[in-house]
């Protein structure tokens, strides 16, 4: 299979995560959508790796892997101490910060 | 890469420490000390790699002269902050080691941003600035703004972080390399994915260093976040993250075939940046948020030194992370010990505290650029860069514009503590004769910078 369909599959993945952060307003499942930007970036690295005979995008991914799952740790902890004080997700509480 | 190692080893060891030492006090000694170790130790490195650039760990990492220099830089700015504030911040919560073990593990980011070879590497080290300031900013656990604050950084900086995999990720594809020296994007016709990777890795870089249109996350961080945390995230790590993007965007993307792809979108970057910050900045009546926007427009000044590819530029970011970390680190020092934010609270502040006042106004004065002031010579130094690269003229007397009205803000400060009459409330007891000393040593920095840059600069020539 040519790279492009590749290429093209893990631009749209990314741009459905982005469209996602942008318009949902539960913060568990805005984290779900950068989630899913991140691993359209893996889908494209690993591709890419194949297409360059050349395993240092695979690597990368692994570094990915980890650094996403220590960010989804910090993001966990960060929603819950919210839910905890507000009794919601929703990001629109942001908006209160606003002066 | 003495710090580098070091900071890491030294974070995890004060972590554990938070166990066993329950008091504050042994805890900020501690760090204070660690501070000064890791800050001879990169001394030793800067006489070991002092003349020229060296790959490490098969290229990994690229240790230069500058590198090497600029965290000797940040390193000696976290110790005045540590002097300074470091009583602030072991006072936000309980778990005194937590924070400064956080500190240390963001120093550990930014050493390795200044010393990166490799888009693994620059990614990592974005990484390891970033995912401690999510914890620190929310370390305020009773206090919902810090809740929010933490929250609206974590869902925007793992958003950005998303972009600047796509980038690395498309210039891969395009050079089919992470090595940021062997990319070679001159050689032969540029193709629309290296385009694409270089404008994404920009963006996701302008979001770290808050530059317009990526800023509108700054202010309410900022102002959410514990002041003491505000204080370090909106000098050390903005610097940090500048020097990532400067040493990117020189070594990587900086050949003269690629340079013009780039430039017009920074330059725009940079005007947007200038105008809002500054603009903005003169509407606020908190002076801690009035801060936060005035580190916006001093990053738009920053973005100077990442346009402009010359030698000029690299001491300009050096003089720069200088200057500005040193006066808005005082300047958060002085507005920690008040009970009121807002410019009245200010009001009187040079009857009831003249040295405070006096100090604070330096402070000012360096982030105007009134000459004789290290705020003076770095902004001279990045416009001269940008002038010496030619075709940035408009831009350099857009800035100039912006620092004119900069200085509407910053006087107003200085004119509430002197010639209005109030009785600002002060927290008289954190208000130490070593605590005065330490800010007196800040303001006197601040000055010499400003009158003999070699200071700084004699160590890359």
């Amino acid at each position: 299979m040519p790279i492009q369909n590749y290429i093209w599959l893990s631009i749209a993945l990314f741009c459905i995560g982005v469209t996602g952060v942008l318009i949902r307003r539960n913060a568990i499942i805005v984290f779900m959508c950068i989630e899913l930007m991140l691993n359209a970036v893996n889908l494209l690295l690993v591709s890419l790796s194949k297409y360059h005979h050349d395993a240092s995008a695979q690597i990368f991914v692994f570094f990915i892997m980890a650094v996403a799952a220590a960010e989804v740790s910090v993001g966990l902890a960060i929603i819950v101490m919210v839910y905890r004080h507000t009794k919601s997700v929703d990001v629109n509480i942001l908006n209160r910060l606003k002066n | 890469m003495n710090a580098l190692i070091f900071t890491a080893v030294f974070g995890i060891f004060l972590m554990i420490s938070g166990l066993f030492i329950k008091n504050k006090q042994p805890v900020r000694i501690l760090s204070i000390a660690g501070i000064i170790a890791a800050f001879i130790l990169n001394i030793f490195d800067l006489q070991k790699f002092g003349t020229s650039a060296t790959g490490l760990f098969n290229g990994m990492l690229s240790v230069t002269p500058f590198g090497l220099l600029f965290i000797e830089v940040v390193l000696g700015c976290v110790l005045v902050y540590f002097l300074l504030s470091g009583k602030d911040l072991a006072n936000i919560g309980h778990y005194t080691g937590e924070y400064f073990a956080l500190i240390f593990f963001i120093l550990c980011g930014i050493t390795l941003a200044a010393t990166y070879g490799n888009m693994l590497m620059l990614f990592l080290s974005i990484e390891i600035m970033s995912i401690p300031q999510y914890i620190l900013a929310g370390s305020d656990k009773h206090n919902l703004k810090s809740h929010e604050a933490s929250l609206k950084y974590f869902l925007m900086g793992s958003f950005s972080t998303g972009f600047l995999l796509l980038g690395i990720a498309l210039l891969y594809g395009a050079t089919g390399t992470f090595d940021i020296t062997a990319m070679n994007l001159a050689g032969g016709s540029i193709d629309t994915m290296a385009l694409a990777g270089i404008i994404l890795i920009a963006f996701a870089l302008a979001f770290k260093v808050s530059a317009a249109p990526f800023h509108f996350w700054t202010p309410d961080v900022y102002d959410g976040a514990p002041t003491a945390v505000t204080s370090f995230i909106s000098t050390i790590v903005k610097v940090g993250g500048f020097v990532a993007f400067i040493r990117l965007f020189h070594i990587a993307f900086g050949s003269p075939e690629i340079n013009p792809h780039w430039e017009l979108v920074l330059a725009i970057m940079t005007a947007a940046t200038l105008v809002i910050g500054n603009i903005t900045a003169v509407f606020q009546q908190s002076v801690k948020r009035m801060l936060a926007y005035s580190s916006i427009s001093q990053a738009g000044f920053m973005l100077f030194a990442v346009i402009a590819m010359n030698m000029l530029s690299w001491q300009g970011i050096l003089l720069y992370a200088a200057a500005y970390s040193l006066a808005t680190i005082g300047c958060f020092a002085v507005l920690m010990k008040m009970k009121d934010y807002t410019y009245d609270g200010y009001n009187g502040l040079a009857q009831k505290q003249p040295l405070l006042a006096l100090m604070n106004t330096i402070f000012l004065f360096s982030l105007v650029g009134i000459p004789a002031t290290a705020g003076f010579l770095a902004k001279y130094f990045v416009l001269s860069a940008a002038v010496e690269k030619g075709g940035l003229l408009w831009l350099v007397i857009l800035a100039v514009c912006c620092a004119a009205v900069s200085a509407f803000y910053y006087f107003r400060l200085i004119w509430a503590m002197y010639f209005k009459e109030g009785n600002c409330e002060v927290d008289e007891h954190a208000i130490t004769p070593a605590f005065k000393g330490v800010l007196v040593l800040t303001a006197l920095l601040v000055i010499v910078i400003g009158v003999w840059p070699d200071l700084v600069l004699m160590w890359i020539k």
